[in-house]
């Protein structure tokens, strides 16, 4: 008799079951994060096995939303990657100088700190008055977080680091206040950012934008779901718009790849051909 | 017994150790080798470059959904977590460290373990923390073949000790040793 491995089986069968339950869709996420994440959880939680969670998960609501919080990643930094905010300065900022209005998608913004990072850049470079950032991810929580533009000081050395390598051209220390244990972003950052909820694996075309940022977002789906978040980014961008992927993201093994060309292949960004 | 993967974990001391297992495998060394070695965040990369010219095998650093292909070796890229997948594809993650580390060795470990089960060779080499320990536990509780550096060779004997204190290991020696038996290894199955 061929069998299936039982553990494979039940966490298919839990993400199912979150699915059917509560709209979340984890099925074609990369199996082997998954498994871990799952995993963790039953220790930490200390349950038995796998369909001992499930039951938990259909019958307790905050049981389920803390395990939507283990599935969803929400490491980031205020310009991760210096260079490729560098490179965001040389080679797309001055084609985003050519519209009178623009667009940015942010998708999965997480706990914010790029689209932050974003409105600096752009205050800096004389064009936050005419754009609009759409920072969306689908936790609701990192989206409040998002929000608030509160942030532990234990990270700004690190941050302000970041942001000179990256070439900023002021004091970091002009766009937040200090505030005892953290620091509050100032206020003219938020003014044109619209944090939404938003889900790539399920919710559609919003927008029509000249830039989207996906950064390490995709490196969790299996290839059939980027191809999937492939498509969405491709029909939300403008003729000439720009993707900016995570630095370890490549386009090369999805569908679209023929359909933009390489602005900056190190630093995954790519144009949307005419 | 055909084994069909090897994953390495080393730390500080590192670079020396790759140095002299991997110019130490012939050119038709054929068990990819997974490799993750602690680096910062902002390594470069050019190591690997070094790494390449001392070696007859292919190194390269890992890709997301790349592929694993026999004669090669593949190293985790800083700052991401590595893990595979049963169809034998890598994946990487931003996760939270785990033991201070991304990439973590435990974080691959457990994941080949359940990909390659008794077909996995796993190996704790020179290190300043206990990454690994948990990782090596699970590739012998999954069947496969455990290797640890001789604590007394290694240049920092901290995770090698945490790994032999947490599991009996199939082998242990030094650098060189290793090399041989992993060859020896190899040239039984065919």
């Amino acid at each position: 008799m061929q069998y299936k491995d039982t553990s494979d089986l039940e966490i298919s069968l839990l993400l199912e079951a979150i699915y059917r339950k509560y709209g979340y869709d984890f099925r074609e996420y990369s199996q082997a994060h998954i498994r871990r994440r799952i995993l963790n959880r039953m220790a930490l939680s200390g349950f038995e096995d796998i369909a001992q969670m499930q039951s938990m998960v259909l019958n307790n609501v905050p049981f389920a939303s803390e395990l939507l919080q283990d599935l969803s990643i929400t490491v980031t930094e205020m310009f991760r990657d210096p260079a490729f905010y560098r490179s965001l300065r040389e080679k797309v900022i001055p084609i985003l100088k050519t519209y009178p209005f623009i667009k940015i998608w942010h998708a999965g913004c997480a706990t914010g700190e790029e689209a932050y990072s974003m409105a600096i850049l752009l205050q800096e470079e004389g064009l936050y008055d005419r754009t609009t950032i759409y920072a969306t991810d689908f936790n609701q929580l990192a989206l409040n977080r998002a929000k608030e533009g509160i942030f532990s000081n234990k990270l700004i050395k690190e941050y302000t680091s970041n942001y000179q390598l990256s070439g900023g051209k002021e004091s970091f220390s002009s766009y937040y206040t200090s505030h005892y244990d953290n620091v509050i972003m100032n206020q003219s950052l938020k003014k044109n950012i619209v944090w939404a909820n938003h889900n790539l694996v399920t919710d559609s075309v919003f927008a029509e934008v000249n830039l989207i940022l996906c950064r390490n977002v995709l490196i969790y789906f299996d290839q059939n779901l980027q191809n999937k978040v492939q498509s969405l980014f491709y029909n939300s961008l403008i003729n000439g718009g720009i993707l900016s992927l995570g630095s370890k993201e490549s386009i090369r093994f999805t569908d679209y790849f023929e359909h933009y060309s390489e602005l900056d292949l190190k630093q995954r960004i790519f144009k949307k051909k005419y | 017994m055909q084994y069909e993967a090897i994953v390495i974990g080393v730390s500080s001391g590192g670079m020396n150790a790759m140095k002299i297992i991997f110019s130490a495998m012939p050119a038709h060394f054929s068990i990819p080798m997974i490799i993750v070695q602690h680096l910062g965040a902002h390594s470069d990369g050019q190591w690997i470059t070094l790494l390449n010219d001392k070696s007859q095998l292919e190194i390269k650093e890992a890709d997301e959904k790349e592929k694993i292909e026999k004669g090669t070796i593949y190293i985790a890229p800083p700052n991401y977590h590595l893990l595979i997948e049963k169809d034998k594809t890598f994946s990487l993650t931003i996760d939270e460290r785990v033991n201070y580390s991304r990439p973590s060795i435990d974080v691959l470990f457990e994941s080949a373990a359940e990909a390659y089960r008794n077909k996995l060779i796993g190996i704790v080499l020179t290190g300043a923390n206990n990454d690994g320990t948990k990782g090596i536990k699970r590739i012998q509780e999954c069947g496969g073949l455990t290797i640890i550096q001789d604590p007394k060779t290694a240049e920092s004997a901290y995770m090698p000790k945490a790994a032999i204190s947490a599991i009996e290991p199939n082998f242990i020696g030094s650098l060189d040793e290793i090399a041989e038996f992993l060859i020896k290894i190899e040239q039984q199955k065919r």
